[in-house]
């Protein structure tokens, strides 16, 4: 096998390694790789920060093993090697009345990711988060190829669930898809005013598929403005989509300097009329928005951008709406930031998950916005919350232990599965996860 | 209508991406190669796509006494029967360069097996008045280069192949497309160093199909090669000779 050394960046492209990195195309050559010991796997590396990273040392890129194996229509389970996109799943399976449970908010997430990352979706309320519906995963661990499941075992499943790839390498997994009516998206939006209105209408809405869009520069009385979108799966006409575009180029600094922003949000809100309205979309456009546009993290320059996600327990809005005004004052937050309330869906130790209210928000990557997300983590520390490692690229080590109490478990877990820690990568080192070394 | 797509060497990357598209529009596919774990899986994934039938097949560039079984399992099936070949090896030329017997396989796996096995195929395609033949070969085919000169003969030989079972099935109703890809992001090229412009597979097996359903003759994919394969042919051997690109 031949090995690719290069620099590979998390998403946000503030972070990056220099690894040596495989990619089989066959199974056989995956085996050969893992004889000589484990490897950490990356997917399609869509994780911000340094979760797929491992610098200076190795990894397998899983994305060329993405077939399919397995689909029963009576229950809906679906078997498929870890290296298969989400969006590829809906794109498959939609038109014959099935969706992945949950998806996030990119299409082009791996199996193996979502499962290392227990993602959720748009409809964390009611469906919880990815790893709820995987009945089964095929995982390479020291000691050989193991099944893991959550009835058998409970403890290796819980500390692969969100496990960042730290207990084997996910060689393929049964997901149990959920029947949707048909392969388009009705979605109403509607405007919200204000922080308080834009609480009330998550806390109330009872649509399959909830989330707010916020305009992360409104400040004072319209703070916490945005749009809700509310989504059904219906049938009927497919509208086309689009064809992508790509960004061809990174982006010079002011494309998304504050000014900018500001008229930019401000369109985006008022394109949604007061009254509100109902739309038709293709799955993708509602679910993956931003897939559309190809490598769209160019557009953020060379220096990259980070997003800071975190959770609140619902007791805690004041203080989400106190990290709002924060971000919102400093001029520093990009279009691209999302409320959501959660329901207390998680599968895993270190799933990210709680019942409460998540907020996201990009940044640039500059001195003034990596101080206010470390205010920010702060924050969400004192307020009983915690950050999404899919996202993270800034917090410390002592932030990890408050937000994550499970983490004692999940080290044990982890250590039995990879006694070598050969599966460390950049965020278990930044944060000492599996310990001091 | 029915339609039958063998895929010689299936699961090669750019392979696996045509054999999925073809299986995606409900066409069978008898997916041929040496690999028999691997194309038992590929056959799994083609189904689960759309495939209206999708079955793993023995097949070996190196053992033209196989090809005869191939062909009548393709027989068994109605309809159009097509045949995408994506066989091929490029040893380093340095291997060669150290063990010439290196070439014997080299010829056979990217020119003379597939051309057995489709001068096999050429009655069935004439008999039923109608199928197309789409054969992989390469930009190294247009000129002889120090780097893999080896490898660019024997798709050069398959070119010229392919050129006159053009010219025969044309007359029977069939039709023949050469593809030559450029730099195409797969195990052969990953961590090549001096690759550019480097395509998706997926992106060459759409350029495929687009060129099967136009009846393109030959085609670069992606279409720029074609600019870049123009100039270098146009480059005069005595000049030439003392490039090393």
């Amino acid at each position: 096998m031949r090995w690719k050394t290069a620099e590979f960046a998390g998403w946000g492209r503030a972070l990056s390694a220099r690894s040596d990195v495989a990619r089989p195309e066959r199974r056989r050559t995956l085996d050969e790789i893992l004889a000589d010991g484990l490897v950490p796997a990356m997917g399609m590396r869509r994780s911000y920060g340094d979760a797929a990273l491992n610098a200076g040392g190795r990894a397998v890129d899983m994305t060329r093993l993405d077939r399919l194996i397995a689909f029963d229509p009576a229950t809906g389970e679906l078997e498929a090697e870890a290296g298969v996109q989400v969006g590829q799943l809906a794109a498959i399976f939609a038109p014959r009345g099935w969706l992945p449970p949950v998806m996030p908010g990119t299409g082009f997430a791996t199996l193996g990711g979502c499962i290392a990352q227990d993602v959720h979706g748009k409809n964390h309320h009611h469906a919880g988060s990815f790893c709820q519906h995987v009945t089964a995963i095929r995982l390479r661990t020291a000691a050989g190829v193991v099944e893991v499941t959550p009835e058998g075992t409970p403890d290796l499943f819980r500390a692969t669930a969100g496990g960042l790839g730290q207990t084997g390498v996910i060689l393929s997994a049964t997901l149990r898809l959920m029947p949707a009516k048909g392969d388009v998206m009705i979605v109403t939006e509607r405007r919200i005013d204000d922080w308080d209105e834009h609480i009330a209408m998550l806390d109330a809405s009872r649509a399959t598929y909830t989330v707010g869009w916020i305009d992360a520069t409104a400040t004072g009385a319209a703070l916490g403005r945005g749009i809700l979108e509310e989504g059904e799966t219906g049938s009927g006409l497919v509208p086309k989509r689009a064809n992508s575009r790509k960004v061809p180029f990174d982006a010079p600094r002011f494309a998304l300097s504050a000014p900018v922003v500001r008229a930019f949000n401000q369109l985006y809100w008022r394109r949604v009329p007061e009254s509100g309205r109902t739309v038709v979309k293709p799955i993708g456009d509602f679910f993956f928005p931003l897939d559309k546009i190809h490598d769209w993290n160019r557009l953020y320059g060379k220096a990259g951008f980070h997003q800071f996600q975190c959770v609140v327990p619902l007791a805690a809005a004041a203080d989400l709406r106190a990290m709002l005004e924060a971000i919102a004052g400093s001029g520093l937050a990009s279009p691209l930031a999302v409320l959501k309330r959660m329901g207390p869906g998680r599968a895993g130790y270190l799933s990210f998950p709680m019942e409460g209210y998540t907020l996201a928000v990009d940044f640039p990557n500059r001195a003034g916005a990596r101080e206010l997300i470390a205010r920010l983590i702060e924050r969400t520390r004192g307020a009983g919350g915690r950050v999404y490692f899919a996202k993270d690229s800034l917090a410390r080590a002592a932030d990890v232990p408050a937000m994550y109490p499970e983490l004692d478990a999940w080290q044990a877990v982890a250590a039995k599965a990879d006694p070598d820690r050969a599966l460390c990568t950049d965020i278990v080192r930044r944060l000492k996860l599996r310990g001091a070394a | 209508m029915n339609r039958t797509w063998i895929v010689l060497g299936a699961t090669s990357a750019m392979a696996c991406a045509f054999a999925r598209q073809v299986a995606s529009d409900g066409a069978a596919v008898l997916l041929a190669g040496r690999d028999g774990e691997d194309l038992a899986a590929l056959a799994a994934d083609c189904a689960l796509r759309g495939a209206r039938l999708a079955e793993p097949v023995a097949f070996d560039a190196r053992d033209p006494a196989g090809f005869a079984a191939l062909i009548e399992r393709a027989r068994a099936e109605d309809g159009e029967i097509n045949a995408a070949v994506f066989v091929g090896s490029m040893p380093a030329q340095g291997a060669i360069d150290a063990d010439p017997a290196l070439i014997d396989g080299t010829v056979t796996d990217s020119f003379t097996g597939p051309a057995r096995f489709l001068h096999l195929l050429a009655p069935v395609i004439e008999e039923r008045g109608m199928g197309t033949v789409v054969g992989v070969g390469s930009v190294a085919g247009d000129r002889g280069r120090l780097g893999n000169y080896v490898y660019g003969a024997a798709k050069a030989g398959f070119h010229t192949y392919l050129s006159g079972l053009r010219n025969r099935l044309t007359r029977a109703g069939g039709h023949v497309v050469t593809v030559k890809p450029g730099f195409v992001d797969t195990a052969m090229t990953w961590g090549l160093p001096g690759m550019f412009l480097v395509a998706s597979p997926e992106k060459v097996a759409a350029d495929i199909l687009k060129a099967v359903r136009r009846r393109r003759n030959v085609i670069y994919t992606p279409a720029f090669w074609a600019l870049i394969m123009l100039i270098i042919r146009h480059i005069p051997e005595p000049i030439f000779k003392k490039m090393k690109i």
